[in-house]
């Protein structure tokens, strides 16, 4: 039933991803001042692969099909600067750094988030209240560019107790990683404040009280679910800002991760390493979002009757 | 017979930024085992607030009990602990409430919130539990009650919603059912169904029944006896008959004359003029004074003391004889 | 027993009570007075307002060219000659932080304006044609939702030059979205209404509707998501140029000065605070403005 809901998601997906590729496909062939552009100067070495790999010669549908054909294998094409390495190395290196990056992160924004904002609305208009939602205002307002750099003079250069950059130890970790979560830390902390504090005043609460149960029965087995919901919506744009966000915090940390790498190729016009990134970034977000489809369809049984 | 449920002189105020509102301010009645109380009153009157508040069900700053006594079974709940008044409710006293569309919890099946209370309440185990529930379904007319147990509120009507919520009140063999305007939401064919079923459960169970509601129409289908409330106060409490034939409070008269009939021709439907008082700006006197046809200098002084009419019927206005 | 009928008694002996005199104020004067009583928002407006005039004046209050270079005085702390010290090329950071506001600020406005306006269109048209293309068009907003435009825009410009006008483009375009949705639930609200049905059963045409009824009340929420659209783009745009994909040298907004800033955090912070703080201070502004006017637009009423 709620299959329905997500084959209508679905629908809609596949439609966006195929425009995303074609729109990459004809970026690469065509842009001005582009890798194919023939005024450019290639050098010969890097001619020779763009030419082999992408069959210049062939018509163009049979192009565009040999990419997707490529694409299929996961296979990227070859640098553009670079003249022995592919995308796919450069993204097999860098991948997992920066995936372990965004997990921690993830893990403190929805630990922070959720606790923060679930206290808050146990007791509301306390402490427990004002103090979380201030900071969390600060977390939303600021940007993950100017966060990291403070969180690095206060704890690092000023307190020396954690190290400034790099990606060796574990205390490595927790600076960058914190940096990340917080902006997101901070919006869940309130819409799980939201969330609990809504279904706090619908009538089936009321209900649930009026049959007996502890506050705390109501809140774990009545309050809960529905009270999450909210976040749970948001975990798909959270993880797609988390991998923009990394870009970030991969330059101010020094991390080895396919965000940095990403920034480099952008600034010396690496089209294809731009380009195979960008698309494994959009991949990577779409199956997330339809993962959280998928979970919000369990958790929510109206959605699998519309 | 001793009442099931007293209260003496309740009183129950929001202290909220605008002033005090009284919502519940010095109101007393009695039900007995068995019987079907209605109590009357419009939007404001106190009517579902007294009940909300010594079950303890409304956030407490802002409101505040101030004084009286609520006897159930003879003893006072309104000193009990928390915990102890957690037992009762949901097991010995239940309340259902107006809105079936929205009072069942969404995203749980109906089965599990059915055995809830019997859970926590008893010490039956699931099994048990889930088989009394199934005959609590039955017993309100849900056809398919097994299959229906797995299924989701959003599935259900909104009379067969209701339904299962009396159904979930009843599991636990309550002694009193507080009935909050549990057909006000539902259409009028489906109001009857809902109040046969309450009329029949009743006669098998001899529980008590509170039937709050501010349509006359159906007080008088099913109480036994009838309180009028307005603006926090009690104006007149007595037998069905008491109130529908020989009411002796303005007020009451008043209701009474402005339900539209269907059976005597009418004129123009008279009004009762003026607006509820703000509670926030009450005196001491009587609360309906501006709009009542019959004030006198001394309602505005103090709130009128009690008048019997009657062996059961009581009213609380300064007029000696009943007005016409 | 003399049987009276009823009186029906209008005149009192106590006055009725007084409600408050709320004779009838519009919407605007009455989202006006809340707004004003909304302190954080109040201030938020205000600053934004200094902001925007010191921007205005920048060239004639600046001290220092923003590009002039003093290679003795490179690094320098906060001094009577340079308010705010200087940068690796000895240049002086108030100056460049005043400028670097006025691209910022231009920036957010004009791609905000972009956003605006696409979006209503969009919008708009969703929601007026409504049915099967409503759907879609929505559907489509859904997905590209889950999109990081910044990569977008990076993509464009590493494609297209760094050319700024593109850049306002193309992040205007990375905030359509929401915009779109808000207008779009509007005009549906509002097309079901009774008085767009009087004003059709009055002969009025389409476009006569939706000028004068949808329109003006579809303002509201766009004002409102404006000014929370612009701290957005000031901020995507000082993400990108922290990464050196945004504004290029020799212009700087804020966050190429942030980014500058980073790099000789150890032995220079006031470099990176002062930047940092103002953006900061910029975007608390713009967002409690915005949350401020959505709360007195409101018509749902006061929170308590």
């Amino acid at each position: 039933m709620g299959l329905r809901y997500l084959l209508g998601r679905l629908a809609v997906m596949i439609p966006v991803f195929i425009v995303v590729v074609t729109v990459v496909f004809f970026m690469i062939r065509f842009a001005p001042g582009g890798p194919f552009d023939s005024e450019k100067q290639v050098p010969p070495d890097i001619l020779k692969n763009l030419n082999a790999k992408y069959h210049l010669d062939e018509p163009l549908v049979q192009q565009y099909l040999r990419y997707w054909g490529d694409l299929s294998r996961f296979d990227l094409g070859p640098s553009f600067k670079y003249a022995n390495r592919t995308v796919n190395e450069i993204i097999a290196e860098s991948l997992p750094v920066s995936a372990e990056l965004g997990l921690i992160s993830l893990v403190w924004a929805l630990l922070i988030g959720v606790t923060a904002g679930g206290l808050a609305a146990l007791k509301p208009n306390s402490m427990f209240d004002y103090i979380p939602m201030s900071f969390s205002i600060l977390g939303i307002c600021l940007p993950t560019f100017v966060i990291g750099p403070l969180f690095v003079l206060v704890f690092a250069v000023w307190a020396g107790w954690l190290p400034v950059g790099g990606w060796n130890t574990w205390q490595d970790r927790i600076l960058p990683s914190l940096t990340l979560g917080f902006a997101y830390a901070a919006y869940i902390s309130r819409l799980t404040r939201g969330g609990l504090m809504e279904i706090r005043s619908q009538d089936f609460i009321r209900t649930a009280r009026a049959k007996g149960l502890s506050e705390g029965r109501v809140i774990v087995k009545h309050a809960l679910r529905g009270g999450l919901l909210p976040v749970v919506s948001y975990l798909g744009p959270a993880m797609a800002g988390i991998i923009s966000g990394a870009l970030v915090t991969e330059q101010i940390f020094n991390i080895p991760g396919l965000g940095r790498f990403f920034i480099q190729s952008a600034v010396n016009r690496d089209y294809t390493v731009v380009m195979g990134t960008s698309l494994l970034y959009f991949s990577l977000i779409f199956v997330a979002n339809f993962l959280v489809d998928i979970v919000y369809v369990f958790l929510d049984p109206r959605v699998r009757y519309e | 017979m001793e009442p099931i449920l007293e209260l003496k002189n309740y009183q129950a105020h929001f202290y909220t930024r605008r002033g005090i509102v009284k919502a519940v301010d010095g109101i007393s009645f009695k039900v007995h085992p068995g019987e079907t109380l209605g109590i009357v009153g419009e939007s404001g009157s106190g009517k579902s607030v007294t009940h909300l508040s010594y079950l303890r069900l409304l956030p407490s700053p802002p409101l505040r009990i101030v004084g009286g006594e609520v006897r159930f079974k003879g003893k006072n709940i309104l000193t009990l602990p928390d915990r102890q008044l957690r037992d009762l409710r949901g097991k010995s006293i239940a309340m259902i409430f107006q809105e079936p569309m929205t009072s069942l919890n969404p995203y749980m099946k109906i089965g599990a919130q059915l055995i809830e209370p019997l859970l926590i309440h008893t010490v039956m185990n699931k099994k048990d539990a889930w088989k009394k529930a199934i005959a609590a379904l039955e017993r309100v007319g849900i056809p398919n009650a097994e299959p229906a147990m797995n299924r989701y509120p959003h599935e259900f009507s909104g009379g067969m919603r209701q339904r299962v919520m009396i159904a979930m009140a009843l599991t636990t063999d309550p002694a009193v059912l507080i009935a909050d305007e549990p057909t006000t939401a539902l259409d009028v064919t489906v109001q009857a169904q809902i109040l046969d079923l309450l009329r029949d459960i009743q006669k098998d169970t001899g529980m008590a029944v509170v039937l709050i509601t501010h349509d006359l129409g159906v007080v008088a289908g099913l109480a036994d006896r009838v309180v009028v409330m307005y603006a926090g106060h009690v104006f007149e409490e007595g037998s069905a008959e008491d109130i529908f034939y020989r009411s002796a409070h303005p007020y009451t008269l008043a209701l009474l004359k402005s339900t539209p009939r269907i059976d005597v021709p009418q004129g123009a439907l008279p009004v009762i003029p003026g607006m509820p008082p703000d509670l926030s700006r009450l005196g001491k006197g009587c609360p309906f004074y501006e709009r009542c046809g019959y004030h006198m200098d001394v309602c505005v002084t103090e709130f009128p003391t009690s008048h019997q009419f009657g062996p059961e019927h009581e009213s609380f206005c300064y007029l000696e004889r009943p007005p016409q | 027993m003399s049987s009276e009928v009823m009186t029906i008694n209008t005149t009192t002996i106590a006055p009725p009570i007084q409600e408050d005199d709320s004779a009838g104020v519009s919407l605007w004067k009455d989202a006006y007075h809340r707004l004003l009583k909304n302190k954080l928002a109040t201030f938020g407006g205000l600053f934004i307002l200094f902001e925007v005039f010191i921007c205005i004046i920048t060239p004639w209050i600046a001290p220092y060219g923003f590009d002039t270079q003093n290679l003795e005085l490179t690094l320098a702390k906060p001094s009577a000659a340079h308010w705010l010290g200087t940068d690796t090329l000895g240049r002086d950071l108030f100056t460049r932080l005043l400028y670097g506001g006025r691209i910022s600020m231009m920036v957010g406005f004009l791609a905000s304006m972009v956003s605006v306006i696409v979006g209503v269109v969009y919008g708009a048209i969703s929601g007026f044609i409504g049915g099967k293309l409503d759907n879609f068009m929505m559907r489509v907003v859904d997905v590209l939702f889950a999109l990081p435009f910044v990569f977008l825009v990076i993509i464009l410009m590493v494609f297209f030059g760094r050319n700024i006008f593109l850049l306002f483009v193309a992040l205007g375009f990375t905030q359509w979205l929401t915009m779109a949705r808000i207008v779009r639930g509007q005009v549906i609200s509002l097309k079901e209404k009774e008085f767009v049905e009087a004003a059709r059963s009055l002969g009025i045409s389409n476009w006569g509707i939706i000028y004068r009824h949808l329109i003006p009340n579809t303002l509201g929420p766009v004002i409102v998501y404006l000014t929370l659209t612009v701290p957005s783009v000031i901020l995507d745009e000082a993400f990108l140029s922290f990464l050196g994909l945004g504004v290029q040298a020799p212009m700087a907004s804020w966050g190429t000065l942030i980014s500058n800033g980073v790099e000789v955090m150890e032995i220079a912070p006031w470099a990176l605070l002062f930047p940092a703080i103002t953006l900061s201070v910029t975007l608390f502004s713009l967002n409690f403005l915005g949350d401020g006017l959505r709360d007195a637009l409101d018509p749902k009423g006061a929170k308590d």
